[in-house]
């Protein structure tokens, strides 16, 4: 779960990330609460009636929120935002990706999702990381010290891990096969990219981006350069700042500061 | 069939059962009448005729119930041509719609299981599956189904049908007709194609005669043809007048309001049911009464609906003022009355009954698509990747990209199943609608 604030102008200001819990409507509340201390007010009088705007699978649950927009509609208008210009931006994030194709004017001219394999999400990595000992950071740079990869052939997750059980008790070393985990979720990307069309230049958001390997390998199956946002995770909740900030740009005046 | 079944028969669906019914109706219809305003405010009030239309579908499956007593009954595929069989007095029977209706009554996945433990794919149609649970179980939300003393498998909407129903032969140990219809692969069905058709038709003829034991009435067998035709001339008009700004119908009302042209079509009562509907649909457009409340957004629904989650799709589409205005399969029971022609029953019937939209090429469904783009002034399609149905739903990945592409029209590919419950998930689904409603800028 993420939060950002934005000013008057739409930069990008206070942000606060978290690993989503299930209890989504506690989790809500603290991040609030948070929002409302780290701008000097006291967070047991509540949200202050400042625009909210909510994204992501959990948005209906918040309550404070004025409005919920969809992700798709968001990362366009964060990233957007953020680069000033359109193209094609690629979402990974931890439980779906996304492949957004942003117009001149920053709308959205289409878009795929993937909603139904976490084959080609960032849990694909986080099992695998799990399943090898390895910490999520170092994930990336174990893959770019491969000097080999391994082709590896299960399409689902979890089959996945046993595949890549069975390949070390076979004696693989690790980097080729931590390489092999990488190009497998590029090349699902990859095939949504196709889908919706390539637009330049791509761009991408998401958690997953900040592995290195991903960033690299992503550019080595599409030959293109890729450019990324300063904070690739926080796009999202950046767009719906950004909607809200729009959303009380055309209502009347809330006095209101906090 | 002795006296005493007769009697039961005409006792039960002839008279006590449809006084029963009609009583309902007027029940259902002076309640539409003295109950307070509708609540909604995105969508229109219930249309007028749906009583008489659950009358007419409730009574259809009464009649099933005794049909076994008095007549002779045969099961039938969609697209079948039934004409001579219920010119020879059959009772016309489809698993189908059957089907459909367990979906829509959400016993489906209940009765597909049956199947399924019997060893069928989860990979087959769920119509079949559905329908074969049936068969398994005794188990139906309509009572129960007349045995079929004749099936009639016509494949010009899928080849599944063609092992559906020799499954059901096999079963009922009764004839089965196949009537193949060659596939079009380009615009036209080449002379040869057309004449194979009628020949089997006319070879489909014979056997059913010597099943129902005895001969086809030419007068009677027009008399069909030309009702069959009327109501599906005015199911057509009444498809047509949605290119009204604002639609005074949607596609989930035509989803509902199909079943008697797909299950009674050929009776005359089906004449007046859509005459009946016809009126009111302009009594709405005079009126101002549009589906949708306020109209923003007009869309195209291609390949079967998703008969479980019809309410649910309609509330969250209108929500946002989206109005979905025509769809490519409400419009397959219409596009081919042009195409029947009472003074060549046999060569207009082997036409029409090859010409349905999914025997023809995928290209031609782009054509019809485009065609209803323009006609219906749309500003978007969803094309529901409908999992159980392979031959309407291939294709349609080029087609999204081609309608974008050529027509500039923004098209979403939903993943859901027309009748298995269990392949709709409803927070993705509810995510991609809402994506694309707001791509759409409403």
């Amino acid at each position: 779960m993420k939060i950002v604030g934005v000013d008057a102008q739409g930069g990008l200001g206070w942000h606060w990330l978290e690993r989503a819990d299930p209890r989504v409507e506690q989790q809500v509340e603290r991040f609030l609460g948070r929002a409302v201390e780290a701008q000097g007010g006291d967070p047991a009088a509540g949200w202050p009636a400042l625009p909210l705007v909510a994204t992501g699978y959990g948005r209906n649950l918040v309550r404070q929120a004025s409005r919920v927009v969809t992700e798709i509609t968001c990362h366009a208008k964060g990233v957007f935002r953020e680069l000033q210009h359109g193209g094609t931006l690629v979402d990974i994030g931890g439980q779906d990706s996304k492949v957004i194709a942003i117009g001149l004017r920053g709308e959205v001219l289409d878009f795929a999702m993937n909603d139904k394999c976490a084959a080609g999400t960032g849990r694909f990595l986080e099992n695998a990381a799990q399943r090898l000992g390895l910490p999520l950071e170092r994930l990336g740079a174990v893959a770019l010290a491969a000097t080999e990869e391994v082709n590896l052939s299960s399409t689902c997750t979890v089959f996945a891990e046993s595949e890549v059980v069975s390949l070390l008790a076979h004696g693989v070393a690790v980097e080729p096969i931590v390489r092999g985990l990488h190009r497998s979720l590029i090349k699902r990307v990859v095939a949504m990219i196709r889908s919706v069309g390539l637009g330049r230049p791509l761009m991408l958001s998401g958690g997953v981006v900040q592995n290195s390997a991903i960033v690299q390998l992503l550019q080595e199956e599409t030959g293109e350069q890729v450019v990324l946002p300063r904070h690739p995770q926080l796009m999202g909740a950046y767009g719906a700042a950004l909607v809200a900030l729009g959303a009380a740009e055309s209502a009347p005046r809330k006095a209101e500061k906090v | 069939m002795n006296r005493r079944e007769a009697a039961r028969y005409y006792l039960n669906a002839r008279v006590l059962g449809p006084a029963l019914l009609r009583g309902r109706r007027w029940a259902a219809e002076w309640e539409a009448r003295t109950r307070r305003p509708w609540s909604s405010s995105h969508l229109a009030p219930p249309l007028g005729i749906s009583p008489r239309m659950k009358e007419l579908v409730a009574r259809h499956w009464l009649e099933g119930r005794y049909a076994n007593l008095n007549r002779k009954v045969a099961w039938v595929t969609s697209g079948a041509p039934v004409e001579f069989l219920k010119a020879l007095d059959f009772y016309v029977l489809y698993p189908e719609n059957h089907a459909a209706i367990c979906g829509t009554a959400r016993r489906a996945v209940e009765l597909a299981t049956f199947a399924e433990e019997a060893g069928y794919s989860r990979d087959i149609c769920s119509y079949a599956r559905t329908d074969l649970g049936t068969l398994l179980s005794g188990r139906s939300p309509v009572g129960r189904l007349p045995r079929p003393d004749l099936l009639l498998a016509c494949t010009n909407i899928c080849q599944t049908v063609l092992f559906w129903y020799q499954v059901l032969a096999q079963h009922f140990r009764v004839p089965l007709i196949v009537i193949d219809t060659p596939f079009i692969y380009g615009q036209e069905a080449p002379p040869h194609s057309l004449a194979y058709v009628r020949r089997q038709i006319e070879e489909a003829i014979a056997v059913a005669e010597r099943v129902a034991g005895k001969g086809l009435s030419q007068a009677r067998f027009q008399l069909v043809g030309n009702l069959s035709r009327q109501a599906s001339f005015l199911w057509l008009e009444i498809l047509e007048r949605n290119r009204h700004e604002p639609a005074p119908i949607s596609a989930f009302d035509e989803f509902i309001q199909m079943a008697p042209i797909v299950e009674m079509r050929g009776d005359a009562f089906t004449v007046d049911f859509y005459a009946a509907m016809l009126r009111e649909v302009d009594q709405r457009i005079a009126r101002g009464i549009s589906a949708v409340y306020p109209e923003r957004r007009r869309l195209m629904w291609d390949n079967l609906p998703v008969w479980y989650r019809l309410r649910y799709l309609a509330e969250l589409l209108a929500e946002r003022g989206v109005a979905i205005v025509a769809s490519t399969y409400a419009n397959a029971w219409g596009e081919l009355a042009p195409l029947l022609d009472p003074d060549y029953p046999l060569e207009s019937m082997a036409r029409a009954y090859t010409y349905p939209i999914l025997n023809r090429s995928t290209g031609q469904k782009l054509a019809t698509m485009k065609r209803m783009i323009r006609d219906y002034h749309l500003d978007g399609v969803i094309l529901h990747s409908d999992r159980s149905c392979k031959p309407y739903s291939i294709g349609q990945m080029d087609q999204r990209d081609q309608l974008i592409e050529q027509m500039k029209t923004p098209a979403l590919l939903l993943d859901a199943d027309h009748n298995d419950s269990r392949c709709f998930a409803e927070e993705q689904v509810s995510n991609r609608i809402a994506a694309f409603v707001e791509m759409l800028g409403v």
